[in-house]
């Protein structure tokens, strides 16, 4: 028999072309995670659609909210426990001991200091510098009784869902939750 | 490969406009790159200009925080001085390649 099939062929990494003109304006990313790798994920959107010249709303709600304030913004965990990809074949019982936590963090920040990945309150810090603004939820806020004064000088305000869901209006935006 | 011709001089480009070969840039080029953009460029941008070619001849990954950190402009005004976009306009004004950075 002979061989017929074709050598799939490669494709040449080229810069997507969005063809219905539906242009991309505006993101609005919700987080709602306190995680590490989570808050960055988010940073880095906001922070990305500034550079990319579009205009960027983020709002922290739940757990997200630890990473805008004073005290905890900078001293974001990563899981080490619940989390499969985090080390595969790490034991969970080896993974909960005391410290193994803040360990695995530290080692990620420092590995992230090293592609010049800024810290969470600087990071920050450059999203509003490039126009970006940063909101924490009310309600989660009065469940965790925190007040403006617990969050970073960079958080415009506390906020309703309703209020979000304006700050997403005008056509070409998009909303990302994490 | 395309051609970039203004001022009776052609400059080599790519698909996005970003100068192949950052040896042919000069001042005026970037000036005439700039108005296409309605940039008018003042002696303050050609700092973050000049800041970004000596740093790309240096084989520096080139990010915004890094120019915030360089004592030329902090993060606001470079993003005042090239609007929509900052990182992506200077470097291409400044004739260099396309910044593959994502923070």
């Amino acid at each position: 028999m002979q061989e017929t099939m074709e050598r799939p062929k490669t494709s040449v990494a080229e810069v997507p072309v969005n063809k219905d003109k539906g242009k991309l304006k505006k993101v609005l990313i919700i987080c709602s995670k306190g995680k590490l790798e989570d808050v960055y994920a988010a940073l880095v959107m906001a922070n990305g659609a500034l550079m990319e010249g579009l205009e960027a709303k983020m709002f922290f709600t739940f757990f997200g909210l630890e990473a805008i304030t004073k005290k905890h913004a900078d001293n974001l965990h990563t899981a080490t426990v619940g989390n499969p990809a985090f080390m595969p074949g790490m034991p969970t019982m080896v993974a909960g001991l005391p410290g193994f936590e803040a360990f695995a963090s530290y080692m990620m920040k420092k590995e992230m200091d090293k592609l010049d990945i800024p810290h969470v309150t600087e990071f920050i810090q450059m999203i509003e510098a490039g126009g970006g603004e940063i909101y924490a939820c009310k309600l989660a806020a009065d469940m965790f009784h925190l007040k403006k004064e617990d969050f970073v000088d960079e958080v415009k305000g506390i906020i309703t869902v309703g209020d979000m869901y304006a700050l997403a209006e005008g056509e070409g935006t998009q909303i990302i939750f994490i | 490969m395309e051609t970039l011709t203004l001022n009776r001089t052609a400059v080599a480009v790519n698909a996005e406009g970003y100068l192949t070969d950052m040896n042919q840039w000069t001042p005026e080029l970037a000036k005439e790159m700039a108005a296409e953009v309605n940039i008018e460029l003042t002696p303050k941008h050609f700092e973050v200009l000049n800041w970004l070619r000596e740093k790309q001849r240096e084989g520096v990954q080139l990010s915004i925080r890094k120019l915030g950190n360089s004592g030329i402009v902090d993060i606001k005004t470079f993003y005042q001085l090239f609007p929509g976009g900052p990182l992506k306009i200077s470097s291409k004004l400044a004739g260099i390649p396309k910044p593959a950075s994502c923070v």
